[in-house]
């Protein structure tokens, strides 16, 4: 049984006409970047004679530089940290599972039901104390730890779905656990390390909770530097979108790299 | 997110579970294993209940920043202080509706557009990586650029569609602060409920559909009783995990409305911002907190025991 010709035409019209209309803040905003302050808020036209001194003003700004690498070594950082503590956490679970397995991979996923605000206080308070209170380090701690769980359930599925046989194969030979780690389970399961890896990065870059709460100036990632925009005071909408074009492009990419493995990791393995 | 609530229903079914999966168990796997998980869950649990136990102890101190001189053990006053406040009642009220409006677009929505996206057409890869992008998109990016660039009301898109077919502007945030928040987080997370749908849809049996059509089932017939039966599950996923996030949405309220007008847009998540970091009432912020956490985890005991059964098959 096939859908007549026309029915599928309209069909096609109707999806990419939805698409389109969910995407167009992202593109009228890429747009946006590319006028001047004046063509920005002028009446909505595609037509306009595209310029680069919105990126050029930005730029220039010397601290926008500041706030992208905070945004990269919070990110970056966060996530290495998450998978050295992460892997060896998943593998146990994966190859050496005890009667305690399935009790802790849940109560690992519970830990990310607490909703950030309930803590907001205490987090603050130590932070103040202990002087991690607008500090990269501060921000790679909350989210390293804030990522955790998803990082070891995801490694958790990719390890499983690993054949047995082939760990064995290689204890077989004589290989020690951690040869069996570097040149065996690594190797092999690097296709989803690299999106549980990626998902933990847009995870962090995108956070706006505790990047607003816990940093100020010196910290600051890109999240809180956009969200100084919305002073009255800094209505410059072409910089504005400009600067978050620039914020989100990589992230975006990302994003569509690793929609499918990233199904997995956030509903915890129930949707696959 | 950290940590975890007393009253999590975990105890009981990691009890079931164990009993479950103890003919497994060998005492030299379970000390290896051990030693290679205790860096992961001792930094959990540190970040679990360290937090936690400060939460619940400041929420029954006399306790302001601003205030040194103000100590003591304060019983319920936070509480109840907090419980009298007409701003808490409002508060609940503006979460409640946040939460079930975008809950009931996006979900509906997404159901809807994971079936129309999972027809063939022309260029159905890129149109579904336009549609699912809004989710990859920084809060703070997202409200601006709504409220600037879409919602303004003399320069904004949305404005000027209105002049196009002759009606007056609307001035969003000022006429209808929370209908705008609602568009703004239902804009970022319908792409989530569509990217979770659309996996959950591609595993629907073509044969069972075809079968269906073939004993005379129209589209609608096929929707009702083999999609949806299909996606129940993802559905349910979908809605818990929303609701934990949209409980305590904040990054949206604090760069658009700041919670205003007056406390129109004020959800829970705010409130005990303003009396955490604006107001420095370490107290009743905490009160706060635990309600809050304690909203969260009604909602995470059912996620929870969802993700548990489907680890068991």
């Amino acid at each position: 049984m096939t859908t007549p010709r026309y029915k599928r035409f309209l069909l096609a019209v109707l999806a990419w006409a939805i698409a389109l209309i969910i995407f167009f803040p992202i593109l009228w905003m890429a747009l946006t970047g590319f006028k001047t302050e004046a063509a920005a808020i002028a009446d909505p036209s595609f037509v306009f004679s595209p310029t680069l001194e919105s990126y050029v003003a930005v730029h220039a700004r010397a601290d926008y530089l500041k706030f992208a690498l905070n945004s990269v070594v919070v990110a970056f950082g966060s996530t290495l940290l998450a998978l050295l503590i992460a892997i060896p956490s998943a593998y146990s679970m994966a190859f050496l599972p005890t009667p305690r397995t399935k009790g802790t991979l849940l109560w690992m996923l519970s830990t990310k039901m607490l909703p950030p605000v309930g803590v907001l206080m205490p987090i603050y308070l130590l932070f103040r104390d202990t002087g991690l209170l607008d500090t990269l380090t501060g921000l790679i701690i909350v989210y390293t730890l804030m990522n955790l769980p998803i990082v070891v359930w995801m490694l958790y599925t990719f390890f499983k779905d690993l054949p047995r046989d082939i760990l064995e194969a290689g204890r077989m030979d004589g290989a020690s656990t951690l040869q069996e780690v570097r040149h065996l389970l690594l190797p092999l399961t690097l296709p989803g390390i690299a999106s549980t890896g990626l998902l933990a990065v847009i995870l962090s870059w995108n956070e706006s909770f505790w990047s607003l709460n816990l940093t100020s100036s010196d910290a600051a990632p890109l999240t809180a530097y956009i969200a100084s925009f919305s002073s009255p005071e800094g209505l410059f909408w072409a910089k504005l979108s400009a600067a978050s074009t620039m914020a989100i492009a990589p992230i975006l990419v990302f994003g569509w790299l690793t929609q499918k493995q990233m199904v997995r990791g956030l509903t915890f393995g129930a949707v696959k | 997110m950290p940590g975890s609530c007393p009253g999590s229903p975990l105890p009981t079914f990691a009890v079931n579970l164990m009993n479950k999966t103890r003919a497994y168990g060998r005492t030299v796997g379970g000390l290896r294993s051990l030693s290679l998980q205790a860096p992961a869950v001792t930094l959990l649990l540190l970040w679990m209940l360290v937090p936690l136990g400060m939460t619940l102890w400041f929420s029954f101190q006399r306790y302001n920043l601003l205030m040194p001189g103000m100590t003591g053990f304060a019983g319920l006053e936070n509480y109840e202080y907090l419980l009298t406040d007409p701003a808490l009642w409002s508060a609940m009220g503006v979460t409640l509706l946040l939460v079930g409006w975008v809950l009931f677009i996006t979900v509906v929505g997404g159901t809807l557009l994971a079936v129309l996206f999972q027809q063939d057409f022309l260029g159905r890869g890129v149109a579904r990586v336009l549609a699912i992008s809004p989710f990859f998109v920084m809060p703070t990016v997202s409200a601006l650029v709504w409220k600037n660039m879409m919602m303004h009301p003399a320069n904004g898109v949305l404005a000027w569609l209105a002049n196009l077919f002759g009606l007056p502007a609307v001035d969003w945030f000022s006429s209808l602060p929370l209908t705008s928040i609602v568009i703004i987080v239902a804009w970022q997370w319908l792409p989530f409920a569509l990217l979770i749908l659309l996996t959950a849809i591609q595993s629907l049996d073509d044969d069972q559909v075809e079968a269906a059509r073939m004993d005379g089932a129209g589209p609608i017939a096929v929707f009702f009783f083999i999609t949806l039966p299909h996606l129940k599950r993802a559905i349910s996923v979908v809605i818990m995990i929303e609701m934990i996030f949209l409980l305590t949405i904040f990054a949206e309220i604090f760069v658009t409305t700041s919670g205003g007008p007056g406390l129109a847009t004020t959800n829970l998540a705010y409130l005990i911002y303003i009396q955490a970091l604006l107001d420095f009432d370490v107290g009743t912020a905490s009160a706060g907190g635990v309600i809050a956490i304690i909203l969260a985890n009604i909602v995470a005991i059912f996620l929870v025991r969802l993700v548990a059964k489907n680890l068991e098959s």
